[in-house]
């Protein structure tokens, strides 16, 4: 059976990222590289009366210069933001869909929490005004599929869609669900996501993780593997990515390949997670592992490695051990700039591997961000200032909460291999 | 290793209005009985349609454990019933490697929308207050705002370590959940994946939202009879709810621990019409592209085909769409296959129903037995094709085509086939 023939090889050729760094990819890998943080209090409401006030939110964003303005009215800021991510990331790529077969593109993002602020105004509506309705856009602005949807028809991608939901794991899953497409014999893939989780209602329920710092001050409130870590700060945003066949990419000249999506693999592990769990972190070890074998790639090949870093000690700590597991003797270096944004759930891995991509095109690491004094057991090899170096292979991490464990393996794009 | 992996469906297990539990489910579709009625769960009056096909499902008779019930939301504990009859059903037990090799993809459209909406409603005092209540404590909100939850409490169940993953693609969640697992059997990611879909979308929300549409029918002269697919006077569809989980497995492993294959995964294929959020172009082409294209995978030629179960919705345009696409896919042998749409006794659970789709279609291979279209009186011209109205029939079902279109522009096909002796 033809279709299934693993040679097919995904490719990333074009990047967009919209996140508290502001929208595009320089304003990004500056910020990146600078460590300078972009978490601040909540200003899209008032924050006083939640425990947590911080958050990366993006400033200034205007929907109106991303997406036309029919998309605009009947779409959450989610969507805005996804929709500004994939119009850089195919200009990036200087893809024009509309000279491609419409069969031949698909969109495939993780998606978190829906559209919130659209469905919390919605709700508001319902319940709190006499009319008892709800707007005509409601049914599709909220479910979780509205940015995909919406993007294919923009975009007129008729492909093969998916809409992927394994809490903050998503976006590495998105990222192997696109290359598991190329290889079934779709050309290109928008892949990634991205997360609008700032509403009231939303906020409250995200509490109810028990993994969000409560701290005030910006500076120090997401510090992942630091001894002071006390929880992540949220963030709106992500990145979309277009994955793209290889010899797709190299037939029509595309103008850069930022690196090959060489091997992922995805774990569960919801019974060692969580009070009663026994705390074993093989699973997540295995994930690491497996997208390793699957790449061909060994440890001791990793330049660099971006771990999940959500900032609970208890979660770091297992999250060093798995690492310990799964690269034996080697210690790649380690970097997160996590807490410069925010966590951005779904959008966070994304946004890991579009770095992970910036890092081998400009072979350099950016520093890790938020940890100073590494926790007992997170002593890793942590990136501490920007560091050239070549990047022929990296890692991108993540976890989803209630135990979901993904991996993926990202190689310099070599003519000869 | 020789060719392609093969997929089989080893168990089935699904909670259904009208059917809690697989045999209940078959025997109430046989007998064509609908399950729509007056909503019971609120008042519906002051909404434009007021009739859904509700479970009559009790968790604890279907061996949830009171901490499973209170930890999950409804549509979490639809799967987690389904799942356990399915894995009963396959006689699969979960040693640690076989839990290694073991994933779950479930889909679902609206996830715990009910329960955020009744939690919203206290925290924000009913709509008063924009800045909710940050203390309203209701256990477990985040798992309620993130649906991932639904495949993490399978995987929980099950104590599974493959990939777990949640498929959310509106209306073809179910399907695409199935062909998602599907993919992950054949690629060597997983041997055995918990697969299916589940949603309880009956709340005040959801029945708003439609209604700001019209995509839901507004007649509650007559309840039972209100889900009408593919008659000439159809007025939208029926909201449902309910869930199903099958059991995908390797055939190999299938075959050498002698299980019960109720039928093969031959083929899935799913495209986006790329043209609305909504509303559907009436000559049915992506639908087509999608049928044609999981026929292909199975190496069957449409005529082949035994069994056509009809996403049917009973909406004026979707069913005109989709015969427009068996046509176009089938050629003639579209006017010779029976096909029919169970939503007219289950209603239209939105992300769920692909997946009971799916169960059906197992059920119909199985049993020789074609599900009918319930409700249906009047041929509509433009829908002109073999729809087994009302009564079942009793038909050799070799081949079963299945087919979702939802919100989104996604279009979905699946294929299922009985397994070919010494094949």
């Amino acid at each position: 059976m033809t279709r299934h023939v693993m040679t097919r090889r995904a490719v990333v050729t074009g990047i967009g990222i919209v996140a508290a760094s502001g929208v595009g990819v320089d304003t990004y890998w500056k910020t990146a590289l600078s460590g300078e943080g972009r978490i601040g209090r909540i200003t899209s409401f008032n924050p006083s009366r939640y425990a947590t006030t911080l958050a990366g939110e993006i400033d200034g964003f205007q929907a109106g210069e991303h997406l036309p303005s029919r998309f605009a009215v009947q779409t959450d800021r989610w969507t805005h933001l996804a929709f500004a991510a994939a119009g850089q990331a195919l200009a990036d790529a200087e893809i024009d869909p509309g000279a491609l077969d419409p069969y031949d593109m698909s969109v495939a993002l993780a998606s978190g929490s829906g559209g919130n602020v659209f469905g919390q105004r919605e709700l508001q509506h319902l319940w709190g005004s006499p009319s008892r309705t709800v707007g005509a856009y409601q049914s599709i602005a909220w479910f979780y599929a509205a940015t995909v949807g919406q993007l294919s028809i923009r975009h007129g991608m008729k492909g093969p869609s998916v809409v992927l939901v394994s809490e903050s794991a998503g976006g590495v899953d998105s990222l192997a669900h696109a290359a598991r497409l190329v290889r079934r014999g779709t050309a290109v893939v928008l892949a990634g996501g991205t997360e609008a989780p700032l509403s009231p209602y939303a906020l409250t329920c995200q509490q109810h993780s028990g993994a969000m710092t409560t701290r005030t001050d910006p500076e120090r409130a997401y510090c992942p593997f630091d001894v002071d870590a006390d929880g992540y700060v949220p963030g709106e945003g992500g990145a979309v990515l277009v994955v793209e066949d290889l010899d797709h990419a190299l037939a029509r000249g595309a103008p850069v390949i930022y690196g090959e999506i060489a091997g992922a693999a995805a774990t569960f592990d919801g019974r060692h997670r969580g009070p009663r769990g026994d705390g074993d972190v093989g699973q997540y070890a295995r994930a690491m592992t497996t997208a390793l074998e699957r790449a061909g790639v060994r440890p001791d090949d990793l330049d660099v490695v971006f771990p999940d870093a959500l900032g609970v000690p208890a979660g770091d700590r297992d999250e060093c051990a798995a690492m310990g597991r799964a690269f034996g003797s080697a210690s790649p270096a380690v970097t997160t700039q996590k807490p410069l944004v925010g966590r951005l759930y779904q959008g966070g891995a994304a946004l890991d591997v579009a770095t992970a991509l910036l890092a081998m095109r400009h072979d350099l690491l950016p520093p890790t961000a938020g940890t100073r004094d590494p926790a007992p057991g997170c002593e890793l090899n942590f990136v501490s200032e920007v560091t050239p170096t070549p990047v022929q292979a990296a890692m991108v991490n993540a976890r989803g909460l209630d135990g979901f464990n993904a991996s993926l393996v990202l190689r310099r794009y070599h003519e000869e291999n | 290793m020789n060719g392609p992996r093969r997929v089989a469906v080893t168990g089935v297990g699904v909670v259904a209005p009208g059917g809690v539990t697989r045999e209940a489910f078959w025997s109430s579709l046989t007998e064509g009985r609908t399950a729509t009625r007056r909503i019971t769960f609120f008042d519906p009056s002051p909404f434009r349609s007021r009739v859904a096909a509700e479970c009559d499902f009790d968790p604890s008779a279907a061996g949830l454990s009171p901490r499973q019930i209170r930890r999950s939301d409804r549509y979490i504990q639809f799967a987690l019933a389904a799942a356990a009859e399915a894995v009963t059903d396959s006689g699969i037990v979960f040693d640690e490697a076989t839990a290694d090799a073991t994933g779950v993809a479930m889909g679902t459209a609206v996830g715990a929308t009910t329960a955020l909406e009744t939690e919203y409603v206290v925290a924000s005092d009913a709509g008063r207050e924009w800045l909710v209540d940050p203390d309203h404590a209701a256990p477990f909100l985040y798992q309620a705002l993130v649906p991932s939850s639904l495949a993490a409490d399978v995987g929980v169940r099950f104590a599974t370590h493959g990939p777990a993953q949640v498929v959310s693609t509106g209306c073809t969640s179910g399907i695409d959940a199935i062909g998602y697992g599907y993919q992950l059997v054949m690629d060597g990611e997983a041997d055995v994946v918990l697969a299916g879909a589940s949603d309880s979308p009956i709340s005040p929300v959801t029945l708003a939202s439609f209604d700001a549409i019209k995509a839901t029918s507004p007649d509650d002269s007559d309840p039972a009879h209100a889900s009408r697919p593919f008659d000439r006077d159809r007025q939208g569809f029926i909201l449902g709810e309910g869930g199903a989980v099958l059991v995908l497995e390797e055939m190999g492993r299938a075959l050498r621990r002698g299980a019960h294959v109720y039928c093969e995964v031959a083929g899935f294929a799913t495209r986006g019409n790329a043209f609305h959020m909504t509303g559907l172009r009436p000559d049915g082409a992506e639908m087509a592209v999608a049928i044609s294209d999981a026929l292909d995978q199975g190496r069957l030629a449409p005529e082949r085909v035994s069994y056509i179960n009809a996403h049917g919705s009973g909406t004026k345009q979707n069913d005109r769409h989709e015969t427009a696409a068996f046509k176009r896919a089938l050629g003639e042998h579209a006017y010779q296959v029976p096909i029919s749409s169970i939503k007219s006794m289950v209603g239209h659970s939105l992300g769920a129903i692909g997946a009971i789709e799916m169960a059906a279609c197992a059920l119909a291979i199985e049993h020789g037995v074609v599900p009918p279209t319930a409700n249906w009186a009047n041929r509509d011209p433009e829908c002109d094709l073999d729809y087994t109205p009302n009564t079942a029939r009793e038909h050799r079902v070799d081949v079963a085509l299945s087919v979702g279109s939802g919100f989104g522009g996604f279009q979905s096909a699946m294929v299922f086939a009985r397994l070919r002796e010494a094949a």
